[in-house]
């Protein structure tokens, strides 16, 4: 019992940093990577791709209560595969296909059969790329980090 | 009497040809792209998001070059395509201190866990105009240091752990937050609606309020405690997952002001704070904000409330640009029936002006006689 839910949150787990994977890529790069893959495209849509808005909340002072400071664009969109898995996707932004294509991953990746086709082909590819872009942006900040020369850093 | 009058459709039409033409300019020079005024105008495209209160690149962009450049045109494009969208939820706060940072600075601490991060500053350039830009030469790739995981803890965590400053602004847990765009305005504002409302006022108004508080006029002894412009997750809850669902990063600016003592009978002295919070870039807008945060918590804090920053129906009616030039410009149409009757009106008062100074010569004649 214990186990099923802990094998229940990981597999929660699992599908939240996929989702999050495939709202981070870039619509022409998830297109590319599907066509190459070729991962099957036939899914009923059940709803969308449609565009509306979320509103973004900041906390007073940082952690304090929350407030709105905006909207942004989302797109989302659910669909169902002949197998029966429905699958869901949303990101910022209005590229309807994107959308339609991750709906159409999550629900693929819910396939125990085909998740490790969609892990291999296309979150590690989509992983490994946003994973560069993230590491090459730190390092760009940290070269505009200031040295005060009156400072010892690091040992004695 | 009063006669309706129609007229000018082709006017209005070959105005807007006219329009298009002068907005596209010189055929022989090429057209923006889009992708050229979302990468090389970015800071121009952030403040479109943020006052347009919408956070979307292509579409702040799209504004810019429809309303040919300015801002408060695009700010009004922006607002008017938002009211045609449904809207899905709000997300989760964004954490701040979990930011993908790109810049981060602190005024009151030289030293401070994660250090001094300048990012892309217009800070310590010489303000020269730069002839090689004009001619388009080629840019030298950015410089690479190895980035540390040092953890980045915000400024007012530091001061806290001491008990030297007021905690992040807390409300009653149980109460609704507050949304201008559902609700109308309503005097006196919680701090939350007055955030918002700040959030996608005007930059400019807001900081000739700001530096009016530096000025004396509500004055608040501000210091820069932090700060910090990069990329924030964002969080939707949606009822057909258990989980919330990632949406992606935006990019925001968060200033925290600190500034001087407070206390009570009950509470010690402490530094207070001003709280700002902006989309994109836009450090100055975000600065701004802080000030006007902490200039209009004055009746919070027992303050006298005698300038024009601490006066939040003065500051939150008049913040908006998209009010304020839908209200200013409407003054240019046609007001030809009120005009006539201001005429009518001055011409009876002048014809009665001159009757009464006329008994005024007569009666003065005969005294005199």
């Amino acid at each position: 019992m214990k186990n099923d839910r802990r094998s229940e949150r990981q597999e929660e787990a699992g599908r939240k940093a996929a989702m999050a994977t495939l709202a981070a890529a870039p619509a022409l790069v998830l297109a590319d990577l599907w066509a190459a893959a070729e991962l099957p495209e036939d899914a009923q849509p059940v709803r969308g791709p449609e565009t509306g808005l979320v509103t973004i909340r900041g906390r007073i002072g940082g952690g304090g209560a929350p407030f709105n400071v905006g909207e942004a664009t989302v797109t989302r969109a659910t669909v169902k595969l002949p197998t029966g898995e429905v699958g869901h996707a949303y990101a910022l932004g209005r590229d309807r296909d994107k959308a339609r294509l991750s709906a159409i991953a999550d629900a693929l990746w819910q396939d125990p059969k085909r998740r490790e086709l969609v892990e291999s082909r296309l979150l590690a590819p989509l992983r490994a790329m946003l994973a560069d872009a993230d590491r090459r942006r730190r390092e760009e900040t940290a070269a505009t980090k200031v040295d005060f020369f009156t400072m010892v850093r690091g040992e004695d | 009497m009063y006669v309706a009058v129609k007229g000018g459709e082709a006017a209005i039409s070959n105005a807007h040809r006219l329009l298009a033409d002068r907005r596209r300019g010189d055929r022989d020079v090429p057209a923006l792209r889009l992708e050229q005024i979302v990468e090389q105008l970015a800071l121009g495209v952030d403040r479109v998001m943020a006052e347009g209160s919408l956070y979307d690149r292509e579409l702040a962009a799209l504004a810019i070059v429809q309303s040919r450049g300015d801002l408060i045109e695009a700010i009004f494009l922006v607002r008017a395509y938002r009211t045609t969208l449904p809207r899905f939820g709000y997300t989760r706060p964004v954490d701040t201190a979990a930011m993908l940072t790109e810049r981060r600075i602190s005024a009151t601490y030289k030293d401070l866990p994660g250090g001094q991060l300048l990012g892309p500053t217009f800070d310590y350039t010489h303000r020269l105009l730069d002839p090689a830009l004009a001619a388009g030469g080629p840019v030298e790739t950015p410089a690479h240091r190895a980035a540390d995981d040092e953890r980045m803890p915000r400024v007012s965590e530091i001061l806290a752990g001491e008990g030297l400053i007021e905690s992040d602004g807390e409300l009653p847990v149980d109460r609704e937050v507050a949304d201008i765009t559902r609700e109308p305005l309503e005097f006196p504002m919680d701090r939350d609606a007055r955030l918002q409302a700040l959030a996608r006022g005007d930059e400019g108004f807001l900081l000739a309020l700001g530096y009016s508080t530096q000025r004396g006029y509500g004055r608040t002894h501000p210091f820069v405690g932090e700060i910090r412009i990069g990329e924030v997750e964002l969080e939707l809850d949606v009822p057909e997952l258990a989980f919330a669902v990632p949406l992606g990063r935006v990019r925001v600016t968060e200033c925290q002001m600190v500034n001087q003592f407070k206390g009570s009978a009950k509470v010690p002295p402490q530094f207070t704070r001003g709280y700002g919070l902006v989309f994109g870039q836009s450090e100055r807008k975000a600065m701004a904000m802080s000030l006007c945060d902490r200039a209009l918590r004055a009746r919070e804090f027992g303050e006298d409330v005698v300038a024009p920053a601490q006066d939040e129906e003065f500051v939150v009616s008049h913040l908006d640009n998209v009010q304020s030039t839908g209200f200013v410009e409407h003054l240019k149409l046609p007001h030809y029936v009120d005009f006539q009757a201001e005429l009518d009106l001055v011409r009876r008062m002048r014809a009665e002006h001159e009757r009464a100074s006329a008994t005024v010569v007569t009666e003065t004649r005969e005294a005199a006689e």
